[in-house]
């Protein structure tokens, strides 16, 4: 069995980020620049099936610049067989990368899709659904925990208020959440063993991908400030300041 | 113009949720109906033409929508959602689910979890864990949009007089079975939906500790939601996560007990009216948004705090 995963190359979680001043959207210069935490999750989760002999291949896909390679270097790092890059400068919002990434399905035939549920850049939350519906496939978000079978797959899912188990028939796409595994670190020898394995690269008009942006961002603001209130000396304060100002208790 | 609602529901009655999708629905203009795809839903589809603003309510009632099952869901609002302007849900787990799909078959974008409707095609929501404002606009014939659940002020629940039309549309895609749901009984409100949320940090230091929030919780009618640090910690499940990778939420108070104030966990509840910050470390960030701080040990004020109510 094959599975594809995404590495989408994103602001480093860490990473304070700071709108431009010109508000056309936010700095990215000299910005550290790392895999999607939730896709991570997604690596992590299809190398640890081919560990457990249940998966042959790990094919690791990402869109985005040339630069976009670090990551899938990362993710082969990981565990990851072989990568994609889809390379391009443009802007490419969820629908077209999940038109991107159903080409690259049809070339590879996998049984199994797992991308992160969303990216921290665009907060979007998008493609993974989108794929599966491009593809007609059946689809299990937020996965919390995955059993993996020859035709069918059952996932766990993180939903407002608990949890749900729904059973999806393969090839089927699954979304990660955040308590799924926990990723592992590249370890040195296997950052260098990756430098050897293979990547191809395609551009969208090589997979017959019309990615335009549907969405025009038109500018790009800071959040509006909250200002910071007052510290408080005491318990007997805070419950006073609570119930006589704030009027919340 | 006429905007589409597909209703947060559990067969029985209307969900919170979708009051505030309505509100947005009528910041965008143009008539409103709503769309109850559900498994003996009829009841929430009576409790749908109740709601302030609404003209028409749409009841699809099949086994095969039962848990709103993406994959079925999707198709039928696809089908039906081409005549319409826009097609809007609640940014729930269960609208994040279905909707980016039903985007795909239209071959349209969608457009997620918006915070402010500026025009009829262009809306501000929040990037970089709301870190950063956009203001985008649609080039789509249809556009397909999740709310925010804290964005917008509910509309009323009752006086409205829609007309109910039942749909025999039956779309099961045979492709995903529901198997089983744990939800976790709670005898306190529900995260989203609490007036008074107080939530645990990485400085409880474990799970049992998370007692003592418990019993304050009690007294206050609030919910208990926690950081993603005390929620990566093993202290407490995830779905008590408040933060931009777990429940966006906008309470009355918001009590933060040895909560730092990560990125992360202010864009989750940094729209709250008012927030108390409990915190031994005075530099700690929370303190920057928070409009009454008290450093202190938690584990002498909370217990403090508790009794003195």
């Amino acid at each position: 069995m094959k599975v594809l995963v995404t590495a989408k190359r994103v602001v480093d979680y860490n990473v304070n980020v700071r709108v431009l001043n010109d508000h056309t959207g936010v700095d990215l210069n000299n910005v550290k620049m790392s895999v999607n935490p939730f896709d991570e999750i997604a690596i992590e989760e299809a190398v640890r099936l081919k560990e457990a002999g249940k998966v042959e291949e790990v094919i690791v896909a990402s869109v985005g610049p040339k630069t976009a390679a670090e990551q899938i270097r990362t993710a082969l790092a990981l565990g990851a067989d072989r990568g994609i890059l889809i390379e391009t400068d443009e802007d490419v919002q969820p629908l077209g990368i999940a038109k991107l990434l159903r080409a690259v399905v049809e070339k590879e035939s996998p049984s199994l899709v797992i991308t992160g549920k969303q990216a921290i850049d665009g907060d979007n939350g998008q493609t993974g659904q989108m794929l599966a519906a491009l593809l007609g496939w059946g689809q299990a978000t937020y996965a919390n925990e995955l059993e993996l079978g020859d035709s069918s797959a059952t996932v766990s899912r993180e939903i407002d208020g608990g949890l749900e188990t729904l059973e999806v028939k393969l090839p089927a796409v699954i979304t990660t959440d955040l308590r799924l595994n926990e990723p592992r670190y590249a370890s040195l020898p296997n950052i260098m063993k990756a430098k050897k394995k293979p990547m191809d690269t395609y551009t969208p008009d090589d997979l017959g991908v019309d990615a335009t942006p549907r969405v025009k961002t038109i500018k790009v603001e800071p959040p509006p400030e909250r200002q910071a209130g007052i510290i408080v000396e005491s318990v007997d304060e805070l419950i006073s300041k609570l119930k006589n100002e704030a009027k919340v208790i | 113009m006429t905007t589409l609602v597909i209703a947060d529901h559990d067969n029985e009655s209307i969900k919170a949720a979708t009051l505030v999708t309505v509100a947005a629905a009528k910041e965008i203009g143009g008539d409103i109906e709503v769309l109850v795809a559900g498994d003996n839903c009829g009841a929430a589809g009576e409790g749908a033409a109740k709601i302030d603003g609404v003209s028409k309510v749409l009841v699809a009632d099949n086994a095969a929508y039962g848990h709103q099952l993406a994959e079925n869901i999707a198709e039928l609002i696809a089908e039906i959602g081409r005549n319409y302007s826009h097609i809007l849900t609640s940014a729930t787990t269960t609208g994040k689910n279905f909707m980016p799909r039903v985007a795909a078959l239209l071959d349209v974008a969608q457009i997620s979890e918006i915070v402010a409707v500026v025009s009829d095609d262009t809306f501000q929501r929040p990037i970089y864990a709301g870190n950063a404002i956009a203001t985008v606009q649609s080039s789509d014939e249809i556009k397909v949009i999740t709310v925010r659940g804290t964005a917008f002020d509910a509309v009323g629940a009752e006086g409205g007089t829609a007309t109910v039309e039942s749909l025999d549309v039956a779309k099961d895609a045979g492709i995903s079975t529901w198997m089983k749901e744990d939800i976790v009984e709670l005898d306190r409100p529900e995260l989203t939906a609490a007036k008074i949320i107080i939530s645990g940090g990485r400085g409880m230091q474990n799970g049992e500790n998370f007692k003592l929030l418990e019993s304050v919780a009690d007294k206050l009618g609030a919910a208990i939601g926690a950081s993603r640090a005390a929620v990566d910690a093993g202290f407490v499940p995830n779905d008590m996560q408040v933060g931009q990778t777990g429940k966006i939420v906008a309470p009355e108070l918001y009590i933060a007990v040895g909560i730092s104030g990560a990125i992360q966990h202010l864009a989750g509840m940094k729209d709250s009216k008012v927030i108390v910050a409990i915190n031994k470390d005075e530099d700690a960030p929370i303190f920057q948004v928070s409009d009454y701080g008290l450093v202190a040990d938690l584990f002498k004020a909370v217990p403090e705090f508790d009794e003195k109510l």
